[in-house]
């Protein structure tokens, strides 16, 4: 698994939180790097991958592990 | 950015309503489309004027009309109502109670988040006059207020427009 830089907790967050965490987290990271959302909203299962597609950044992977959704994404 | 284009979207949102439950997702959308690189605008008209009006300003209107009209709104988003089953205000308590128990950010908060990620909050300026409201009376981080010819201005660049 390709090193990770950062990781953003968004478990127990509702929408639009998740989204609006990425987002910020994503700023303070160099291109080229990963980045980890964990969240237990339902919703980001869509909302993430919309996320990235609308803001060009690549979901390198996701994965869920129980009830936490996990969303590896590099900056672009 | 969008990937077609390379040009980044844009959202319009025409906040008409100040209910609690309208000016919530106006707030959850806008917070969402600056999170996706939106450039984001909302103007605040009629009914939706009131939830920027400071909560420590008492509004009194300048004649029976307005002062009737202050009277039935009161300022700021804490004693916004809900559009159904308001209940004398326990059903909008109920729904923040909700809310809280779920993790969802008050809307008090995603204002906050929204001026943070510098989405455009513009208050409708013949609104303002026609309920006596001045500037001073206006929270802040809010745009100078504007007419109808600004905000459908916005609204013809904006790939998103919706009407709340």
């Amino acid at each position: 698994m390709t090193d990770v830089t950062k990781t953003v907790d968004a478990k127990g967050m509702s929408c639009p939180m998740p989204v609006l965490m990425t987002a910020k987290g994503i700023k303070d990271l160099a291109v080229g790097d990963v980045m980890l959302v964990e969240a237990t909203d339902g919703g980001a299962r869509s909302d993430i991958p919309a996320w990235t597609t609308q803001t060009g950044n690549e979901l390198i992977d996701s994965q869920e592990d129980g009830d936490v959704l996990k969303f590896y994404i590099r900056k672009k | 950015m969008s990937n077609e284009s390379e040009v980044p979207d844009s959202m319009t949102i025409i906040a008409w309503s100040g209910d609690l439950d309208k000016l919530w997702p106006t707030l959850i959308l806008s917070s969402t489309g600056a999170a996706m690189g939106m450039n984001v605008t909302v103007f605040f008209t009629f009914w939706g004027l009131f939830p920027l009006v400071r909560e420590d300003v008492r509004l009194t209107g300048y004649d029976t009309m307005t002062k009737a009209l202050a009277g039935m709104n009161a300022p700021g988003m804490k004693k916004a109502k809900l559009s159904k089953l308001n209940m004398g205000g326990s059903g909008a308590w109920m729904m923040r109670k909700v809310a809280e128990k779920n993790n969802l950010m008050p809307p008090e908060d995603l204002m906050d988040i929204c001026k943070d990620m510098g989405v455009n909050l513009w208050p409708c300026q013949m609104t303002m006059d026609l309920l006596g409201v001045q500037p001073e009376h206006m929270m802040d981080g809010l745009g100078e207020p504007v007419g109808a010819a600004t905000a459908l201005q916005s609204m013809s660049k904006s790939n998103i427009n919706l009407f709340i």
